[in-house]
């Protein structure tokens, strides 16, 4: 399990990344390693040169002000973890991060890296997802915001054109009473989520949303919840109901088998009670 | 001096360089010269080879079976009536029978280009039917794994004590099929071997990371036609072995072949992906076990047919049978019950071949036995623990020749159930069960209990006939000129902690000081001939054959002392490093330093033999020691998603006498993670073309430590009556009895639900659909 040849470069700068890009179709993105590295050694990934990211200042920077907070791509999920970028969610994106992988991985891996390879069982992807996260994309004529929703277009599969980097995330500042609720299902500690149950709830705004992820299918995001609650009304945790949540997500095209569309529901139910909960 | 000898809680030597990252394992040796290997693996379960295609540019870097023309097959006979023995070509011939298997090996100046190499050898594949379950393997219509066994069974075999005489008494019968998954043993170190011939020596040497070295000798000598002299084979430090090590591998043969005609040194390192794919299969069993017992919960009998999925080929040196035919004489486990049937199939199949796994066949058997002694508990609506303590083996029997003539050495069985009813505090379980969780989950409480046969020796192995029969173990012993003791052992330390106990045991007798003592192992240059490290034995035998060398030093060396005191050698006592005469004494050292360096100063009557003794030693009987424990699991289950967190782990074990009580906790803490793993999460699955399913770690689940309940030991020390010290073997056992306490305590926590699972890993998958199918058939019923 060695990779194949392949030469290495770690530009300085957002231009000379998409320079190289342009000029290797065969040339591969390397953030944090913790997808590529493995997928590198399996050769499951054979390119020609891989382009060092993680040495560039701006991506690693959160940049704040009064519209917006963007976190640079390469900022680490333990960096986050940690509290050493600010977390605008009240403290949900420090547990998210908190919850992915081991330590080790964690002082690797980057928020971008893992928007970017967008494996559909990732907790940033959920975590984001629930609360409209955008990207900020570098391509040739300049830079593009993405809704993380329409970017991710399957399993694995985004809109990320052969020439574009992914430079920041761009997350939405809640109200103060903004409430978050993440719940993940996996086998053991450091495991990819088996399944994901996201919810965010800002009364103020009367923003509610929830997602459900897990497997090998792309999240589902629920911008508007009720016909989950037998009651139809999101902010009483107690009515959600597991059985119409499982129609809800079947209906929205997931298609797994009874037992991980159970635990789906399971993990959203668990979310709104851990949102809701004083 | 601080009691170093038997029983002391000594600080493990060998830590000491493995903590700091200072042992030196096959990775780590650097030798002038070395290239490396790949192999070019089969990616078909059952294919015809049409061809293989090299390019050209790789002639002499690239060879296939046609290259190895004279080297003979890997074959592990045994001597059991039926059996049919399998040729494991070192490279494919013809045919491959499992993914994984080798077809080319590729040599490079380092892995990454030899792995070139090996992405660019074609070959062209008759897929065939792949045989990828071994109850259909042994159907009529089947495909066949050895075209001309007619078959797909290794060997089959059946015992019958009067099973007919058991249905006519019976209160109840029960009957249950259970399973346990193909497992992947992971030790942190892969296997891995370097190969160089020494021209001028006319030798081969392999360091090899194997338990077994002198076995791993005869094996390349027997498939490479040189003799045993003209190889060494050195282990150096061994990353885990769990039994993975005890194997001879092909690529070994492979690569002894390579250093010999390529004039250089050859590597391989074996990678994760080739652990789980290719190789370090055990642990798949089938059983249908049915019970008979009186309406007490008194046993009558149990009727029992086991399947053992084999794999392709019979692996040397333990063959394709020592699970199933060990299956047939444990399974009654701790209990006595007077009627017994049990038919064992070894089935092939398309899978890599099974090989023994920390526990050898007890973790399925006991699995089998411990479950259904719940499921009888269940039909009797009786506490599965008065079930156990009804059909023990009681104390008084001892020692105790079981049903299938197992003589259990000494031990009461009894007692280690009482006090683990005691330490887990059944009584409190049951009212905290009729309360219920305030999270909503439920809780459960499960036992099982094994006996664990351990240093079991030609007695035993020469009826199984296989390549390796063990007989007297030996030791080396000898004083060094400045008063040291080396011992040289030809069994294998890889975590046991033998360079620590095995100095208490010398220590012991010649009270020469710890840190005086050297323990040599590992190489086959300079240690005695031995089977190695497996079946927990190396503490009653290599022990043995120490305390037997030392005594014979021990003698020796009193005998100069003696002489330097003018007393008789009866009358010196070695204690401290020294040898007290009644009027004098001499240290250790002087005796040493005496023989070595000042000869001049000893009396021509002096016996000639010196300071350096070879000794053997085998048990008083060699039918094995029986070292015992029950264990029981608490713990809460999830209904919902299937999620299980244990609560708490009680281990009773009796080991005998323990020569370092601090490191068979270890050994048992390390044993019952391993078991925790077989519980709950490890599975190696295989599609319908015996495909394996998961080729990294993040798909073959292991325990992490965030799994392992910490779990509380207390120990028995019922010493063996047949033993020196009377110690008894218990490197294995606690892999043996979790999979079936934590199953037995989910199924006591699904009681209620009418739910019972009987399948190992115990899944959340798994839970989740038996409850919802006890649901199902509940409403159907009403
Ligand atoms: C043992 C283990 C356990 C894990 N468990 C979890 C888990 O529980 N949950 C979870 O969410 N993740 C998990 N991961 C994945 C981990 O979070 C990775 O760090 C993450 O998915 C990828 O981030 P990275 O920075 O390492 O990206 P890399 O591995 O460097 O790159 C991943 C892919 O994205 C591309 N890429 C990277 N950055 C950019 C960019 N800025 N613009 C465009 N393309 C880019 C690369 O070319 C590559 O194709 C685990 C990983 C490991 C090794």
């Amino acid at each position: 399990m060695k990779p194949v040849a392949f030469d290495y470069a770690r530009p300085r700068g957002i231009a000379q990344v998409l320079e190289l890009l342009d000029a290797n179709p065969a040339a591969k993105i390397l953030a944090g390693g913790q997808t590529l590295g493995p997928m590198l050694n399996l050769r499951l990934v054979q390119p020609e040169l891989l382009i060092d990211i993680t040495r560039i200042a701006e991506l690693v920077e959160v940049n704040e002000n009064d519209d917006i907070y963007a976190i640079g791509a390469c900022v680490t999920h333990a960096a986050i973890e940690d509290g050493r970028v600010r977390d605008p969610a009240n403290g949900f994106l420090r547990r998210v991060a908190s919850g992915i992988a081991y330590r080790a991985v964690r002082t690797r891996g980057t928020i971008g890296g893992s928007l970017s390879h967008a494996d559909p069982a990732a907790d940033w992807l959920s975590a984001l997802l629930v609360l409209g996260g955008e990207l900020e994309i570098a391509h040739a004529g300049g830079m593009r915001r993405a809704a993380l929703h329409g970017f991710v277009k399957g399993a694995m599969e985004t809109d990320l054109g052969a020439v574009e980097l992914v430079t920041a995330i761009h997350v939405p500042r809640g109200s103060r009473v903004a409430r978050h609720g993440f719940h993940k299902i996996c086998r053991k500690t450091g495991e990819f989520a088996e399944a994901i149950g996201a919810v965010t709830t800002d009364t103020d705004t009367g923003f509610f949303r929830m997602v459900a992820a897990g497997g090998s299918e792309q999240p589902v995001l629920f911008d508007d919840p009720k016909p989950l609650f037998k009651n139809g009304d999101p902010l009483d945790a107690g009515s959600f109901d597991m059985d119409m949540a499982m129609d809800a997500l079947r209906e929205a095209g997931m298609e797994p088998d009874e037992y991980e569309l159970r635990i789906r529901a399971v993990a959203m139910s668990r979310a709104l009670q851990e949102a809701m909960s004083p | 001096m601080k009691k170093q000898g038997v029983g002391a809680r000594l600080i493990r030597k060998e830590d000491d360089r493995y903590m700091r990252g200072r042992g030196e394992f096959v990775g780590d040796i650097r030798l002038a010269g070395m290239q490396d290997a790949a192999f070019v693996r089969s990616p078909l379960a059952h294919a015809r080879i049409k061809s293989i295609k090299v390019p050209d540019d790789l002639a002499g870097c690239v060879f296939t079976a046609a290259d190895l023309d004279e080297v003979k097959p890997i074959t592990a006979v045994t001597a059991l009536p039926g059996f049919k023995p399998s040729d494991q070509p070192v490279l494919a011939r013809g045919k491959v029978r499992h993914v994984g298997e080798l077809v080319a090996i590729c040599i490079a100046p380092d892995r990454a280009e030899a792995e070139d190499m090996a992405a660019r050898v074609e070959i062209d594949f008759d897929a065939l039917p792949a045989v990828h379950d071994m109850l259909m393997a042994r159907e009529k219509d089947s495909a066949l794994v050895h075209d001309h066994w007619g078959d797909n069974i290794f060997l089959e075999t059946l015992v019958d004590d009067d099973m007919k005489a058991a249905a006519g008494e019976a209160a109840v019968k029960v009957t249950r099929a259970f399973s346990t998954a193909r497992q992947c043993m992971s030790p942190i170190e892969g296997r891995g071997a370097i190969a160089h011939w020494d021209g001028r020596l006319e030798q081969l040497t392999v360091h090899s990371s194997t338990q077994m070295p002198h076995i791993v000798r005869s094996g390349l000598s027997e498939c490479l036609g040189i003799d045993h002299g003209a190889i060494r084979v050195i282990a150096p430090d061994v990353g885990g072995g769990f039994g993975y090590k005890g194997i001879l591998l092909p690529e070994e043969v492979c690569l002894a072949w390579a250093a010999m005609h390529l004039g250089h040194l050859v590597r391989w390192l074996e990678d994760r992906r080739e652990n789980l794919t290719a190789s370090a299969n055990c642990r798949e069993h089938h059983y249908v076990v049915t019970a008979y017992a009186d309406k007490e919960g008194k046993l009558l009998g149990i009727d029992a047919e086991a399947t053992v999925d084999s794999g392709a080929y019979s692996a040397y040196p333990f063959s394709a049978c020592l699970e199933a035919a060990q299956v047939a004489s444990i399974l009654p486990g701790v209990y006595d019950f007077p009627h017994y049937r049990c038919h064992t199939f070894s089935a092939a199949t398309n899978k890599a071949p099974i090989l023994p796994y920390r526990g050898v066949a007890r973790t399925g058997v006991c699995f089998a036995m411990e479950l259904m002694i719940d499921a009888v508990a269940r039909e009797l609506d009786m506490e599965p623990t008065d079930v156990r303590m009804k059909n023990l083996v009681r104390p008084e029997q001892m020692p105790f020749d079981n049903i299938t003539n197992k003589h259990f050495d000494s031990g009461d069985y009894p007692e280690a159930l009482r006090r683990t009813v005691e330490a887990i505090d059944l009584t409190a379980v049951r009212q905290r069960q009729k309360k219920g969780e305030s999270d909503g989950r439920v809780i459960g409480v499960g036992f099982a209990m094994y006996c664990e046969q351990a240093a079991h020796g030609t007695s035993v192995y020469a009826g199984w006939g296989i390549p390796m029969v063990p007989g007297h173990e030996q030791a080396n012993a000898r004083l060094t000129p400045d008063g040291g003791l080396e011992i040289r052992i030809g069994a294998h330390s890889h975590g046991q902690g033998l360079e620590t106990t095995l100095s208490q045991v010398a220590n012991e007798v010649l009270g020469i000081a710890h840190d005086k003592i050297k323990v040599v192992h590992g190489d086959t240059a300079f240690t005695p001939y031995s089977t190695g490290t497996w079946g927990s034995r190396c503490m009653v035998m290599s022990g043995g054959a120490v305390a037997e060398a030392c005594d014979q030093l021990a003698e020796r060396a009193r005998g100069i002392a003696a002489k330097m005191l003018q007393c008789k050698p009866t009358d010196i006592t070695l204690k401290d490093n020294r040898a007290i005469g009644p009027s004098g004494e001499l240290t250790i050292e002087e005796i040493a330093y005496i023989w070595y360096r000042r000869p001049q100063d000893l009396p021509p009557d002096v016996n000639p033999s010196g300071l350096e003794v070879t000794a053997g030693y085998k048990p008083e009987r060699d039918s094995g020691t029986f070292s015992y424990a029950a264990h029981a699991a608490l713990l809460a289950v999830d209904t919902l998603t299937g999620e299980v967190e244990i609560l708490d782990y009680v281990i009773v074990e009796d080991g005998g006498v323990l020569v370092n009580p601090m490191i068979v906790d270890g050994q048992i803490f390390g044993g019952a993670a391993q078991g925790v793993g077989t519980a709950l999460y490890e599975e190696m699955r295989f599609d319908a073309d015996a495909q394996p399913l998961a080729s990294t770690l993040s798909d073959y689940l292991l325990p992490g430590p965030a799994e392992i309940p910490s779990i509380r030991v207390f120990h028995m020390e019922t010493p063996s009556p047949y033993t020196r010290f009377g110690v008894k073997g218990i490197g294995e056992g606690g892999a043996i009895a979790p999979p079936a306490a934590i199953t037995n305590a989910i199924n006591d926590a699904l009681k209620p639900m009418g739910a019972e699972l009987t399948m190992s890993p115990v899944t959340p998958r798994r839970i989740v659909e038996a409850i919802v199918a006890a649901r199902s058939e509940k409403e159907t019923a009403a």
